[in-house]
């Protein structure tokens, strides 16, 4: 790094500089422990209060609300929201991999045009993508009336309101999220290696499960990531394609919220949430243990 | 040796799969029929009627106001927190300072959402426009301080020892040398964070409080209440205002600055 301009002593320049980065750290650092890790502890904390009978937090402490999270209710809706964020994550990586191995191995023109088109979804609006499918699965909608036409559908079939309407969507929302990091991990892969292996006699799918796909590792580990874990707090895809019966860890908050405006109840359904998240990162942290830690951040630049 | 075209094949209905959704909405938008399936002549009436939707504009207003505040404020703290991050690199409060800057990227939004409304409700804050504000600061910084601490990554820094040595001081470096080569990562930075306030629905839903209404929160309660046509015209006008800035912002990234010539 640079060193300190005019150093009087290296100790007053140890602690100039050391004044220079509280100085420089000290805005985002206040403004997050602030606005977030307080906020997340205190989520912890209110999960053992009471509620008040006005919306509020009642004084005193108590398990029950957690005791309730035992019953056989939301053992479904925990195990809904895993089974749902598990199926959008294999569809995802599905598609993923094979778009990200064309992208990274197109001409350096046709690439950029790709990469843009794949970053576009990035920036729109995620309720106006959730409201296009919205429109398009609508009884009165295109896909119904096109099966009604080929006889695939009757007048009664319902595309709206159920689980698969959900994962449809949430795997529309999330895929370019888990393309960007597999086809930046393909980009560095050296493709000489599967050339070498099919002269060895691999066949071509041989080839690309042996050779491509440890090679991309990384970035297989980051798409699951950058899809599984929003997956799991995804509330507004079930809430607006789905139905009673595909409701979400991030419904039952909400509700909690909005509806029965039970604070503490949310916070106990938060924590679970928490720990569903907190799980699948630590295994991909210590999976990825000996890498470097900076690609996880390579989808964001 | 010959290809297998099964990758190209799928990434060509990946696209078509990003993008029929989007087209049929932005055609349908255009259609005089209330229903989507039945074409029933062009028409500009449900962009007509946006106009006598006070409730739309005042919450066009109200996001807007909020997205150009959290630009700006999530700019100065990102850019402190890249300079920080990349100048200290290394040292334990940096590392610290890193976590606390990536964890909010992997927490799921709904968590932040009910974690600030949770503080905001023990502190006694009353729910509104400005809270929507701090929550969107908060989400933002992290955002731009990546994207900045990449091109802060790119740099070359021997520039600015040169010009140290050269015996300019903390401020005219700061000036004439940092500021026109971050300019580029702070464009992008801020474009995003703009483009990530306009857009939030889910944080702001839970820390908005009774009329403080964003587009979103706004575009939320149509859907539900069924405005099908109007939402289409309403999606459009976002849909281009979203495309013109990914085109600036992909040119941005382009640019070279310093070959520009800074003067």
């Amino acid at each position: 790094m640079a060193p300190p301009t005019t150093p009087s002593s290296p100790n007053a320049g140890r602690r100039r500089s050391r004044l220079q980065e509280w100085l420089l750290s000290g805005p985002s650092l206040s403004w997050l422990a602030a606005f977030f890790l307080v906020p997340t502890l205190l989520v912890f904390v209110l999960a053992f209060r009471p509620a008040d009978p006005f919306g509020g937090i009642g004084k005193g402490w108590t398990f029950s609300t957690l005791k309730a999270l035992g019953h056989s209710y939301y053992l479904t809706i925990a195990a809904r929201t895993l089974w749902i964020s598990f199926l959008t994550t294999a569809f995802c990586i599905l598609l993923a991999v094979p778009t990200g191995y064309a992208v990274a191995r197109a001409s350096e023109k046709r690439r950029r045009l790709l990469l843009m088109l794949i970053i576009v979804p990035f920036w729109t609006s995620f309720l106006i993508r959730v409201f296009a499918w919205r429109a398009l699965l609508h009884p009165e909608g295109l896909i119904q009336k096109a099966l009604l036409a080929v006889g695939l559908a009757g007048p009664q079939t319902m595309l709206l309101y159920n689980t698969g309407a959900v994962i449809l969507v949430m795997v529309y929302t999330f895929l370019p999220f888990s393309i960007l990091p597999i086809y930046a991990a393909a980009e560095k892969f050296d493709f000489r290696l599967v050339e070498a292996a099919r002269d060895l006699g691999a066949g071509p799918f041989q080839a690309f499960r042996k050779v491509f796909l440890p090679g991309i590792r990384s970035g297989l580990l980051t798409a699951v990531l950058v899809v599984f874990i929003p997956a799991l707090g995804s509330y507004v895809v079930p809430d607006l394609v789905g139905g009673p019966r595909s409701e979400m860890i991030g419904n039952k908050i909400a509700q909690r919220v909005f509806v029965d405006r039970n604070l503490p109840h949310a916070s106990a359904l938060s924590v679970v949430l928490i720990l569903a998240v907190l799980a699948p990162l630590t295994a991909v942290l210590l999976l990825r243990k000996k890498e470097k830690p900076e690609v996880l951040v390579s989808e964001d630049a | 040796m010959k290809r297998s075209r099964f990758p190209l094949i799928v990434t060509a209905a990946v696209l078509l799969f990003f993008y029929l959704p989007i087209f049929i909405l932005i055609v349908n938008s255009f259609n005089a029929s209330r229903f989507s399936s039945s074409w029933q002549g062009f028409s500009f009436k449900w962009y007509a009627q946006l106009l006598h939707e006070p409730e739309i504009w005042l919450a066009a207003r109200n996001t807007l106001v909020i997205a150009v505040l959290v630009t700006i404020v999530s700019l100065v703290l990102g850019t402190t927190s890249a300079l920080a991050l990349h100048r200290f690199a290394g040292s334990r409060l940096q590392r610290a300072h890193f976590t606390l800057i990536y964890t909010p990227l992997v927490v799921p939004e709904i968590l932040m959402g009910i974690s600030l409304l949770m503080a905001f409700v023990a502190a006694g804050v009353r729910l509104g426009l400005a809270t929507i504000f701090l929550a969107h600061v908060t989400f933002c910084i992290s955002y731009v301080a990546l994207v900045v601490l990449g091109r802060l990554q790119d740099f070359d820094f021997s520039v600015i020892e040169a010009a140290q040595d050269l015996g300019a001081g903390w401020w005219t470096t700061a000036r004439k040398i940092l500021l026109p080569m971050l300019a580029p990562g702070l464009a992008a930075g801020g474009l995003l964070a703009f483009t990530l306030s306009l857009d939030d629905f889910v944080i702001t839903f839970f820390v908005a409080g009774p009329g403080s209404t964003t587009l979103p929160i706004r575009v939320y309660s149509m859907i539900k209440h069924g405005a099908t046509p109007l939402i289409n015209a309403l999606s459009t006008i976002l849909l281009v205002l979203t495309f013109t800035i990914v085109i600036i912002s992909q040119r941005l990234n382009r640019t070279k600055f310093l070959e520009g010539g800074t003067g």
